[in-house]
This record gives C-alpha cells, sequence and structure tokens, in this order.
C-alpha cells in the first residue's frame, strides 16, 4: 500500500525536478511577418519626412516629400507626366517582352539539342561579356536613335540572365527524370511539356527576376542619354532647369514601376512553384 | 503445386547470348534466360555483379553500353526503380498518370492507388509521403499501365525494415491480382526467397544458380523449409554461415 502511494507521489515531482526539454535553437528565419517589405521603405520615407519639417535639408538639393508630391500631382495634371509614364512603360514593356521570349526560346532549344548547344550557349555567353549598354553607340549607328535601338538594348538586358538561369536550369534536370520518362513511354513534346519545363521554372524565374530589374536598369540609362521624352527625359531636362523635386518624381515612379513588377513576378512565382518548401515559405 | 502452369506457355522474356560491357570489362557475358509468362522471378548478385545491368537491357534503357545477343520482352512493361523517381511538381495522382491521359486513365490512377493502400492522398504532393508511402506510389505507377513484364530495382532497398516487410506482401498480393512476369533485382536473400518462385544468381556474368522456390504462398522468414534454399543460395554467392 506504502508502494503505490510513494509512485502516486513520484510522477509531481519528478516533472518538476527534471529539467524540461528546450526547444532547439531554430535556424530558419521564422515565420513571415506581414507587409515586412514595406517597413523599410516607410521608414526611410518618415525620415525624410521627418527632417524636411526640421528644416534639416537643403530644399534646393532635396526637397520635402510633399513638395515632390505637388510637384507629381502637378505634371500629372499638365499630361506631361501621363504622357511620359506611358512611354517608357511601352519602351520597357516591349523590350521585356522580346527579351523573354528570346531568352526562353535560346534556353530551349540550347538545352534540348547538342546542335542547338553548340550554336548558342558560347554565342550568348560571348555576349554576356560585352556590357550591354556598350553596344548603344554601334546601335544607334545601326538602328537610329528612335525607339528600335531603345527597345533592342532592353531587349539584350533582360534575354542575357532569362538565358543564362533557364539554360542552367534545363541541363541540371535530374537525369533519374529522363530514364523514368523513357521507362513511361513519354513522347518528345510530353516529355518537354511535363518533366523539362517544370523541372526548370526555378530556374527561369530567377532569370525572370534578374530580367525585370534589368528592363528598368536599362530603360534609366537609354532615357537618360538618348532620349526626346519618357520619365528619363523628364528628369534630364529637370536637371537643366535645376529641378531636383521633379527629379525626385522621376525616380520614385521608377522605383514603385521596379517594386510593382518584382512583387508581381514573386507572386506568379509563388503560385506556380507553390510544390516547393523552401526556407521562404 | 504450380497453379498457374496454364500461364507458363508462352516466354515472357527470352534472352540469347546477352554480352553487355562497360570499355574492356564484360559485365554480363552471353546470359541465355527465358522467362515464362506470369513468373515471379528474383535476380541476385553481389553488387557489381551486373544484375542492374541486366534489369536494365531488357527495359531497354542501356543506350550507350556495347552489347549483343537476343533480347525480347513483351510491349508493355514497367519499371519500379529503388527511390520512388516520383516528380515534385506533379501531384500523386498526376504522377501515377505521367504518360495516360484521359478520364478512363484517372480512374485507372485512382483505382490504383487505392489498391496500393493511398487512397484519398490523390492530391498531395510527393514531398508530403514517407518513403514507404512514396514507393506504395510507384508502384501504383508502375500498376497502372496494366504491364506484362515487372521489372524492380531493389525497390525496398532504400525503406526501413518494417516497412519493408509490408511492401513485401504487398508487391505479392498485387501480383496474385494482376499476374505480369516480375524480374525483381535484389541483393537481399531473404526477400528473394519469400517473394519469388525461382531465383537466379548472377555471378561474374552468367546466371550461376537457378533454383526454383516451390513453397506454397503467403511465406513466413522462420519457414525451417526454406532454410535450405538460403543456403543454397548463400553457398552459391560465396557466402557461408559459421554458426553452425
Amino acid at each position: 500500500m506504502t508502494a503505490v502511494t510513494t509512485t502516486a507521489a513520484v510522477p509531481v515531482t519528478v516533472a518538476e525536478e527534471r529539467p524540461q526539454v528546450r526547444r532547439r535553437r531554430r535556424l530558419s528565419p521564422g515565420r513571415r511577418l506581414p507587409a515586412t517589405r514595406l517597413a523599410g521603405p516607410l521608414l526611410l520615407l518618415a525620415l525624410w519626412a521627418a527632417a524636411s519639417a526640421a528644416g534639416r535639408l537643403d530644399t534646393g538639393a532635396i526637397p520635402a516629400p510633399w513638395t515632390v508630391l505637388e510637384s507629381g500631382v502637378h505634371l500629372w495634371t499638365d499630361g506631361t507626366l501621363s504622357n511620359d509614364i506611358l512611354t517608357s512603360l511601352q519602351r520597357a514593356g516591349s523590350g521585356f517582352a522580346i527579351g523573354l521570349t528570346a531568352g526562353v526560346v535560346l534556353a530551349l532549344a540550347s538545352g534540348l539539342s547538342r546542335t542547338g548547344e553548340a550554336l548558342i550557349d558560347g554565342t550568348v555567353q560571348l555576349n554576356r561579356a560585352i556590357p550591354t549598354l556598350g553596344l548603344i553607340p554601334l546601335f544607334i549607328l545601326w538602328l537610329g536613335i528612335g525607339e528600335t535601338f531603345k527597345i533592342a538594348i532592353i531587349a539584350i538586358v533582360v534575354y542575357i540572365p532569362i538565358y543564362l538561369n533557364t539554360h542552367a536550369a534545363l541541363s541540371g534536370i535530374d537525369h533519374r527524370f529522363v530514364e523514368l520518362a523513357e521507362v513511361q513511354g513519354l513522347s518528345k513534346f510530353q516529355f518537354i511539356r511535363q518533366i523539362v519545363i517544370p523541372g526548370a521554372l526555378p530556374g527561369f524565374f530567377v532569370g525572370l527576376r534578374l530580367g525585370v530589374t534589368g528592363s528598368w536598369l536599362g530603360l534609366v540609362v537609354l532615357e537618360q542619354i538618348n532620349a526626346t521624352s519618357g520619365l528619363g527625359y523628364m528628369m534630364f531636362q529637370a536637371q537643366n532647369y535645376g529641378q531636383s523635386d521633379v527629379i525626385l518624381v522621376g525616380l520614385l515612379i521608377y522605383g514603385v514601376f521596379g517594386l510593382i513588377s518584382d512583387s508581381a513576378v514573386r507572386l506568379v512565382e509563388r503560385r506556380v512553384l507553390s510544390w516547393r518548401r523552401t526556407l521562404s515559405s | 503445386m504450380a497453379p498457374h502452369t496454364q500461364q507458363l506457355t508462352r516466354p515472357a522474356v527470352r534472352l540469347r547470348e546477352l554480352t553487355r560491357s562497360f570499355d574492356t570489362r564484360t559485365v554480363l557475358d552471353g546470359i541465355d534466360l527465358d522467362i515464362p509468362a506470369g513468373q515471379f522471378v528474383a535476380l541476385l548478385g553481389h553488387s557489381g555483379s551486373g544484375k542492374s545491368t541486366l534489369l536494365r537491357a531488357v527495359a531497354g534503357l542501356d543506350h550507350e553500353v556495347a552489347g549483343s545477343g537476343q533480347l525480347t520482352a513483351p510491349e508493355r512493361v514497367s519499371v519500379v526503380f529503388q527511390d520512388s523517381r516520383l516528380l515534385p511538381w506533379r501531384r500523386v495522382l498526376d504522377n501515377v498518370l505521367l504518360g495516360l491521359d484521359g478520364k478512363e486513365a484517372a480512374r485507372k490512377g485512382r483505382a490504383a492507388l487505392a489498391e496500393v493502400g493511398l487512397e484519398g492522398r490523390e492530391r498531395a504532393w510527393p514531398s508530403e509521403l514517407s518513403g514507404g508511402e512514396a514507393q506504395r506510389a510507384a508502384l501504383a505507377r508502375s500498376l497502372v499501365r496494366e504491364p506484362e513484364l515487372l521489372l524492380a530495382d531493389e525497390p525496398f532497398g532504400a525503406l526501413d525494415a518494417l516497412t519493408r516487410i509490408k511492401m513485401h506482401s504487398l508487391l505479392r498480393e498485387l501480383w496474385e491480382h494482376h499476374r505480369p512476369s516480375v524480374l525483381l533485382v535484389t541483393h537481399d536473400v531473404d526477400e528473394a526467397i519469400v517473394l519469388a518462385d525461382r531465383v537466379l544468381v548472377l555471378e561474374r556474368g552468367r546466371i550461376g544458380l537457378d533454383l526454383t522456390i516451390d513453397r506454397p504462398h503467403p511465406r513466413s522468414y522462420r519457414d525451417p523449409l526454406l532454410g535450405e534454399y538460403r543456403e543454397r543460395l548463400l553457398a552459391a554467392l560465396g557466402v557461408t554461415e559459421d554458426h553452425q
């Protein structure tokens, strides 16, 4: 009987005496906080506004946020801003579309056939070694100073990262899956559609994000040197007249476009690659 | 003792003078083998004895391997690999249906998944399955094509012991139900004895021993009569047990 009572009492004391099992230190960054991507930019904006309000900034060099906003609204009601934005979007959009198509088509051709690889891969690697912006003078001579050369340069800036990453992903497809496709009797077309393309998608998305960023980068450079319209042209003119607020309007719009396009790619990526479980999920 | 003699009339697999070599090393050295339709055959051998080479030859997967000889195999051949080889970007049912289209195929796919005990996991991603479940899905994928010949290359080699025992009875059940010819490559003597009706030992590129195991199913690992077969097979593999 005594034994029974002691055993009944023991578990309680044991539970108190033994150290609790401590969870291991977590090595993944943990759960994502909501809307954290905006925290940094918002903080920067708040600092800017506070410094302007306190009169600590030279308004000639860095005007207050509200001045920038005012100029933006003014330019918009003018009709010049919307026109410039439209021109810039068209350039970036066309260049991006062409670069995307070229990157994917070339990567497929080079990744799926040895002849394609022999003809394409070395050429692209050569193209990659030449800084694309260094081609601007030559392209102006070939294509004139109109829209064509701008779109061509943007397309080149875009296609290279898309090609490189997609091609690397294609050649990295597990040989075991190729064997599986043979065993299952897949046709060449089915093999490409069901194994090659989904297998290369993660790499393609890396290239796509680099390409999107590249299209804006190319645009800024082109519009600041060789344009008669567009956001960059607007900023270039503003520089001549000392309108730093207008320059900031242009920069902000570039930034917003960059952010939006990158988020759009991320969103699509998360949808399409939902089967992946990585640190970011 | 042979309940399916009527099915043993025409050979499903027929090898004549089959030779395969890598560089100067001859791995298969003139193999002659008939596997009757519906027979469950296990192929034993040391690692490097050429058993996988033989299986890959029958599967038609040895593209760049030098060799000669005659080889006939049925039209519908399925292969189960050591890894489940499920495509991570397809859900389980879509993996089972790889290479097939249509409503009828989808119905068969669901039926095959139910047969291997994966009912309700059709929409799961492969990364959500355990090792045993993934291998079950791979079995379903090979069954759904109603193979006349099922080639299995150490299909349970990567599984834990408990799961392996369950998979043994599952494979045998599936065979009873569908009756394909089976060529099971393994290095596990017990696995071969418990599952197969005929065990081959591959040795230096030739079939060193061809043993028919005439015991009823389901077999137990502890069946003393199987011990005799085990010893003969171990001897053929050059392993002597010194517990006696």
